[in-house]
């Protein structure tokens, strides 16, 4: 099973778990299938069923934006990880 | 919430952001948060990587910034609890920008910084439903 590595301040709604094992075959099911275990988080990944602008999520040392978003496939032992942009104004 | 930070770290993050005026500045807070508090045992300053002409009223930094330092504190024991970022000529209060790119759960220091100068320091943390910012008790210690 693939592997989604929690950002801190968002692992209060996790059961604070830093890391939480997923299934799914591509970028966009694992994470389905981590708001699905943790629904609290969905507000926080997702508008509507898109990611939200300031979230970002790396397979391995890329950025999937960079490879196919959502629809990236993934191995089944693949470590996702989900990095907030920090920016201020 | 009470945010409890030293005298010395409280003059070390206003002389950072003097130091970066007047484009913005700004880190990360390491800590440890103790049920209705967080203790910021650390700060980290990271470089504004946002285009330099904005620098005047964005901050950025970068995921691979981000990896870094919760990788740090992770293996330290310690919490990535927040992070701060400086205001030149412009009050210590968030910006919808500021909220929009906010977590819950973490804690946001914002130095107003006056003509060079630091001024206002205020501390906010992000309401659970993203609506708004709450701002908190800055408590500091010797």
């Amino acid at each position: 099973m693939a592997n989604i590595r929690i950002p801190t301040p968002l692992r209060a709604y996790a059961a604070n778990q830093a890391t939480v094992t997923v299934n799914g075959e591509t970028v966009g099911a694992a994470l389905n299938d981590l708001v699905t275990q943790h629904p609290e988080l969905r507000t926080h990944l997702f508008n509507d069923n898109s990611l939200r602008n300031f979230v970002n999520v790396f397979l391995g040392e890329e950025d999937i934006r960079f490879l196919d978003g959502l629809d990236t496939p993934i191995a089944a032992d693949a470590s996702l990880r989900i990095i907030p942009s920090i920016a201020g104004g | 919430m009470q945010i409890i930070l030293t005298s010395d770290l409280q003059a070390r993050i206003k002389a950072q952001m003097e130091g970066t005026y007047p484009n913005e500045g700004g880190g990360f807070l390491l800590g440890t948060p103790n049920g209705d508090s967080v203790q910021i045992n650390e700060i980290i300053q990271i470089d504004n990587v946002f285009e330099a002409e904005e620098q005047y009223h964005r901050y950025a930094m970068t995921p691979q910034d981000w990896m870094r330092l919760e990788d740090e504190a992770d293996a330290r024991g310690l919490s990535l609890v927040g992070y701060y970022h400086s205001h030149p000529n412009a009050r210590a209060i968030p910006s919808v920008y500021d909220r929009d790119h906010a977590l819950p759960n973490f804690v946001y220091i914002i130095t107003q910084v006056n003509e060079g100068k630091a001024a206002e320091q205020r501390v906010w943390r992000l309401q659970n439903d993203r609506s708004q910012f709450d701002e908190q008790e800055l408590v500091v210690r010797e």
